[in-house]
């Protein structure tokens, strides 16, 4: 095995660690600020990406379509926040479970109502396609590497939205006290539809910009919607710096599972059995990872509460 | 007799009913629908054991389910191709009897359920939630990247396996094994419920503080708890596999999980009956919506999020009043 090839897989973990922080950062939020438990932040993803692939496919812009997912997921977010999800923050976690599991089956299968059951295509722009050289020889393809720059983008700018401006210190206020703050004079209602829909928006910009190296489809967001919540466990629920922290772990852990363990149990099985037992644990390195985590720190490694 | 009590006695009623009038009306496909109903609400009650009676939400209940299905699945495959499970330490055969197959699933899921809630009981609320849906995504992937028990495609079983004396075959005598041990379990959960586990396990869920200060142990009520409820709906994947005659790693899908969670809150919460009538009911929605339109899990949806925002208690909270609802 050549350092290449694993500079390469280091890059894939960093840019699939990345896309699930999007994910993942709006899940965190929305749990620390209203404690809520959504299931249907999958859809959200989905939205924007079926979104981002009517818009392209109509313009042709890669940069409208994504600003398109941006807008169609956060309002959709905040449509639903109106609707429903705010009669849920006073429930318990088994309402809030099953509630967000209905928002997803009627989600899912309207898109397949609009959309129908085959996968709509969205193609990477033309500036950003073919690899790029980077230092050490390494060829990577310019749209993953330009993920990976967005997303710690994204994450620079939420750190800074939170720790530097009001709307932060109002998010932090309403995750610390929500009485205090409401007493205050914030508008709480406001503010959570608010972090609702910036959640949302998040969620719907990652399904668009992995729309595009994967394909758009109805039931795209569950699996990628449980890998976050397995990232916002690991970090700690409500943490945003543990999410961006655990989602890098997840995506490396993930990533080069997938080749280090069967090439692990080839030292001591013979090669053919050894490829079936390392990628059956690599499918499930991070659920382990997760357990892991868990019994060591029953609340995450930035976890405060429970 | 109170209002629950007699909703009950007509949730069993229509349970012997419905199959006998499709037995003489020659409908052999409503009393197939009637037994998957069944054995989704044997899953279920064995969910509500760990969820109503010990507020454990556990969203990784197909795991107990799915292992179930694969303790029959693994064993009618090597006693179908007569090739043994292992030969050493002993030799250890598989077979197409129905109660050694039950005998097995009960075991392996309790055995699972008592690991997995060593594991998950040290953390609380939505890590508990999280922690469980891991682990069923943990045994999903497994069986998807086994190759030995067909991996992502499952095990096919040609003949459903046998029952001394019956004809399983015949799908009013399979309904009816279904029944009767739903039955014994429904009164299994009665007698549990009543009984000092039951009552410490109840105040484990409410006050865990107090229940500790009288000298009992909160996590070990809850284990075996989990131990319990986690036998049963393996106990359920068994049946459900020999429904079928097919296992895969659907069964282990977290949206399993869910559908088994859905029937109970359907029905309502903590109650004998609820799992029973929401089950029932689901099937019934599925097989009625699904008919009309393709697109019937919109109206599931909206039928389910209609339950949760306004009908905390279920069917049965809708028919028996509220006042025993879980809190």
């Amino acid at each position: 095995m050549s350092a290449l090839l694993i500079a390469e897989q280091v890059l894939n973990g960093l840019q699939f660690g990345v896309m699930l922080f999007l994910m993942a950062a709006g899940l965190t939020l929305i749990f620390g600020v209203m404690g809520l438990i959504n299931l249907a932040h999958g859809s959200l993803y989905m939205i924007g990406a079926f979104a981002a692939a009517a818009v392209a496919g109509a313009t042709g812009s890669f940069l409208l379509a994504l600003l398109a997912a941006l807008v169609a997921a956060a309002l959709a977010g905040a449509l639903v926040e109106l609707a429903i999800i705010r009669r849920l923050y006073n429930k318990d976690h088994l309402d809030q479970v099953l509630a967000t599991f209905a928002l997803i089956l009627i989600f899912s299968e309207g898109t397949r109502w609009l959309f129908g059951s085959f996968p709509l295509y969205l193609d990477t722009p033309d500036w950003l396609s073919g690899p790029v050289r980077l230092p050490g020889g390494v060829l990577y393809p310019a749209y993953r590497l330009a993920l990976i720059v967005f997303g710690f983008a994204v994450a620079a700018g939420l750190w800074l939205l939170i720790t530097r401006t009001r709307l932060g210190i109002k998010i932090r206020a309403g995750e610390n006290d929500r009485e205090m703050i409401a007493a205050l004079g914030v508008d709480i209602t406001r503010l959570y539809t608010l972090v609702f829909a910036l959640g949302a928006g998040l969620a719907g910009l990652a399904g668009a910009l992995v729309g595009a190296i994967q394909s758009v489809q109805v039931g795209m967001g569950e699996p990628v919607l449980i890998l976050a919540f397995v990232v916002i466990v690991i970090g700690g629920i409500g943490s945003i710096g543990g999410a961006l922290v655990a989602a890098l772990l997840v995506g490396l852990t993930d990533t080069l599972g997938g080749i280090f363990l069967p090439e692990a149990f080839k030292l001591f099985m013979d090669p053919a059995k050894a490829t079936t037992v390392g990628s059956a644990f690599a499918s499930m390195a991070i659920y382990i990872l997760m357990a892991a985590v868990l019994v060591w720190r029953p609340t995450g490694l930035f976890g405060a509460r429970g | 007799m109170n209002r629950e009590a007699l909703f009950n006695t007509a949730v069993l009623a229509l349970l012997v009913a419905v199959p006998t009038w499709a037995l003489w009306a020659d409908e052999p496909f409503t009393i197939t629908l009637a037994t998957r109903a069944v054995i989704f609400a044997l899953a279920a009650v064995g969910l509500n054991i760990a969820l109503g009676l010990g507020g454990l939400v556990s969203l990784g209940h197909a795991v107990y389910f799915g292992i179930g299905g694969y303790a029959m699945g693994i064993l009618a495959h090597h006693a179908q191709s007569y090739t043994p499970l292992m030969e050493w330490p002993f030799l250890f055969e598989g077979t197409k009897s129905m109660p050694v197959i039950w005998l097995a699933a009960v075991l392996a899921s309790a055995l699972a359920a008592l690991l997995i809630g060593l594991l998950s009981l040290r953390t609380a609320g939505v890590y508990f939630i999280m922690i469980t849906l891991a682990f069923g995504q943990m045994a999903y992937f497994f069986t998807i990247s086994w190759p030995a028990y067909g991996g992502e495609d499952g095990l096919s079983i040609y003949v459903r396996n046998g029952f001394p004396g019956l004809n399983t075959l015949v799908p009013i005598q399979f309904y009816g094994i279904c029944l009767a041990l739903l039955c014994v379990v429904l009164w299994l959960n009665w007698r549990l419920a009543k009984s000092p586990f039951g009552l410490a396990l109840g105040a484990a869920r409410q006050v865990p503080q107090r229940v500790e200060t009288v000298g009992l142990d909160p996590m070990r009520l809850k284990l075996v708890a989990l131990v319990i409820s986690g036998a049963i709906t393996g106990l359920a994947g068994a049946l459900f596999a020999d429904l079928n005659r097919f296992v895969s790693p659907t069964m282990f899908s977290w949206q399993m999980s869910g559908e088994i969670m859905i029937f109970i809150i359907l029905g309502g919460v903590g109650r004998l009956f609820g799992p029973v009538a929401g089950a029932a009911l689901y099937v019934l929605l599925e097989h009625l919506l699904g008919g009309i339109n393709e697109h019937w899990q919109i109206f599931l949806g909206a039928a389910l999020l209609f339950v949760v925002l306004f009908g905390r208690g279920g069917l049965v909270g809708l028919v028996a009043g509220r006042e025993q609802a879980h809190d």
